[in-house]
């Protein structure tokens, strides 16, 4: 904390970011672990856990991940983000709604109905901001559009966001309650889920990963082609899997609502199951991928480096 | 303020945060404090303890081993309080079972006023239902692979219980629930203090309800009254 706490002055984007996360991430944590167990019961504990299950992802993973994202983007593209003013709004956009959304988690509960379009509604207000944020990142990349296809941490970062926009903007349909009658207890949920935690911040530590590994060890990958199979296998699975849940989830809400057996939406889920285990298999391909090839990488270092970038542990 | 330490960290990490909490967490519990928190001694009811009950006569053997023998000689009072008692220790721990095993990762526990569930599992679920030492943390679940519990009990016995829980698939062909073979001493007929404790629990669920034990609806449709007029006729010319 030493050096943030000598910066005098405004800060870069990164740093509101980052400072606010470990913040969040104290208080929702302290919030998730504790209130639910020893202060409160039944249905305010369904609220507070709401809240913990979304504060986890909106403001331990999604402020560190986008914090992260202003520091490498510009580097690597050599220039400035495109607009100060939408970061501003991005987070202070970000910091005041998202906290706001956790009851979106259990619509139609006993929780008093107020609290739920409460909730609904900061959720679309979170699209509306998560919209800027997107643009200014576009809006950065403009005129350099072909470093996507070569530079490959661009590609992940920006693959990321795009999948970013498309799960924010199945968020902001499906936290309607129109969509949660029909699609609440389903796989589409999971589907979202994935959509988030693999398809965006997964998909951007590897960018990060594939641009320092270089880096710190002071060697090229072993393989740029083994990089990018770990890209298209990682983003084809996710894909895959997201399309494959969200659909099986319709599916699912159609035949419960229809009041079939039971055992009919189990059935009808089982091709979707079957092509979620391949997509999951491709997604894992990726992992192997990557890791071979960073331990490749890793017998190219030069021993006499590694002990000079180790002296304590020699 | 809005690029400066004092402006992140405090309006946003700390203002914000407060904000919502006081929101969408304070906001519930305060509404709610005049609905005391029910113990478990105070949701034994009459339909668990005859489940309760009938699990001692079924399984006797690992009853006793697991539960001991109702005292002998006791008036009618104490083995009331003898029976509620190893009742409520049986529900504590199928609740603890319950969370332990996941079981919530495939099953709710709360009825939506939306997408016919009231048909399905029977009244929607009412927030004096939650305020129990039982619902800590609280069970509504995420995901449905299986059906809703939350008024399950009563609506099938405690042997269907126990054959289903050592091997889902004797009974339900296709089922992706796993076995639970840890829950009994080798088969069906003897299950253990956990695999009692859980069968326990789960005939308490719903069994509070007036309309216990609910089963689902099997009226008739209408369509059948419909008379089929013979298509034949006019096909044929």
């Amino acid at each position: 904390m030493a050096p943030i706490a000598k910066v005098k002055g405004p800060m870069y984007v990164t740093l509101w970011y980052f400072m606010a996360a470990f913040i969040w991430t104290f208080l929702t944590y302290a919030m998730g672990n504790f209130m639910p167990e020893y202060f409160v019961t039944g249905i305010s504990a369904g609220a507070v856990g709401g809240l913990f299950i979304h504060d986890l992802v909106g403001l331990f993973v999604t402020p560190l991940g986008w914090g992260l994202m202003y520091y490498f983007v510009p580097i690597l593209l050599k220039k400035p983000i495109w607009s100060h003013g939408l970061s501003l709004v991005g987070f202070w956009g970000l910091a005041f709604f998202y906290p706001l959304n956790g009851i979106h988690h259990f619509l139609y509960t006993p929780i008093p109905m107020f609290l739920q379009y409460g909730a609904i509604i900061s959720t679309i207000a979170v699209e509306l901001v998560v919209t800027t944020v997107v643009i200014n990142f576009f809006a950065t990349l403009w005129g350099s559009g072909s470093q996507v296809k070569t530079n490959l941490p661009i590609r992940w970062f920006y693959t990321g966001m795009v999948l970013y926009f498309l799960t924010c903007l199945q968020c902001a349909m499906q936290t309607t309650l129109t969509f949660q009658k029909l699609i609440h207890f389903t796989d589409w949920v999971v589907g979202h889920a994935h959509l988030v935690m693999f398809g965006v911040f997964s998909m951007w530590l590897f960018g990060i990963m594939t641009h320092l590994i270089p880096r710190i060890w002071r060697v090229d990958w072993y393989s740029r082609n083994l990089c990018e199979w770990h890209y298209w296998l990682s983003t084809v699975g996710v894909v895959v899997m997201a399309t494959d849940l969200i659909l099986a989830g319709l599916f699912q809400g159609y035949s419960w609502a229809a009041l079939q057996p039971w055992d009919a939406s189990i059935d009808l889920s089982m091709p979707f199951w079957a092509i979620r285990i391949v997509a999951g298999l491709v997604m894992f391909a990726g992992f192997i991928v990557f890791a071979y090839n960073l331990f490749k990488t890793w017998q190219l270092v030069p021993r006499a480096s590694l002990q000079t970038a180790a002296p304590a542990q020699g | 303020m809005f690029e400066s330490k004092a402006g992140v960290l405090f309006v946003a990490g700390i203002v914000f945060f407060g904000f919502a909490f006081l929101s969408n967490a304070v906001v519930p519990v305060l509404m709610y404090e005049d609905l005391p928190e029910q113990t478990v001694d105070e949701l034994i009811n009459g339909q668990l303890r005859y489940q309760f009950e009938d699990l001692a006569e079924r399984y006797p053997e690992p009853f006793v081993k697991a539960f001991g023998k109702p005292p002998a000689n006791a008036s009618e009072e104490e083995l009331t309080k003898w029976w509620n008692e190893r009742c409520g220790d049986a529900l504590r721990r199928g609740k603890e079972i319950y969370v332990g095993e996941g079981c919530w990762h495939c099953h709710s526990q709360f009825v939506r006023p939306v997408s016919n569930e009231e048909r399905r599992w029977g009244p929607v679920a009412k927030t004096e239902e939650y305020q129990n030492e039982l619902q800590r943390p609280v069970m509504f679940g995420t995901r449905r692979v299986g059906p809703d519990l939350s008024r399950e009990g009563g609506r099938r016995s405690n042997d269907w219980h126990a054959v289903h829980f050592h091997d889902p698939q004797s009974l339900l062909k296709g089922t992706p629930m796993p076995r639970y073979p840890w829950l009994f001493d080798g088969s069906p007929d003897k299950p253990n203090k956990d695999g009692l404790a859980l069968i326990t629990y789960v005939q308490w669920l719903g069994s509070w309800l007036e309309s216990y034990p609910l089963y689902e609806d099997y009226e008739a449709s209408d369509l059948k009254d419909v008379e089929l007029t013979p298509a034949t006729e006019e096909t044929d010319e």
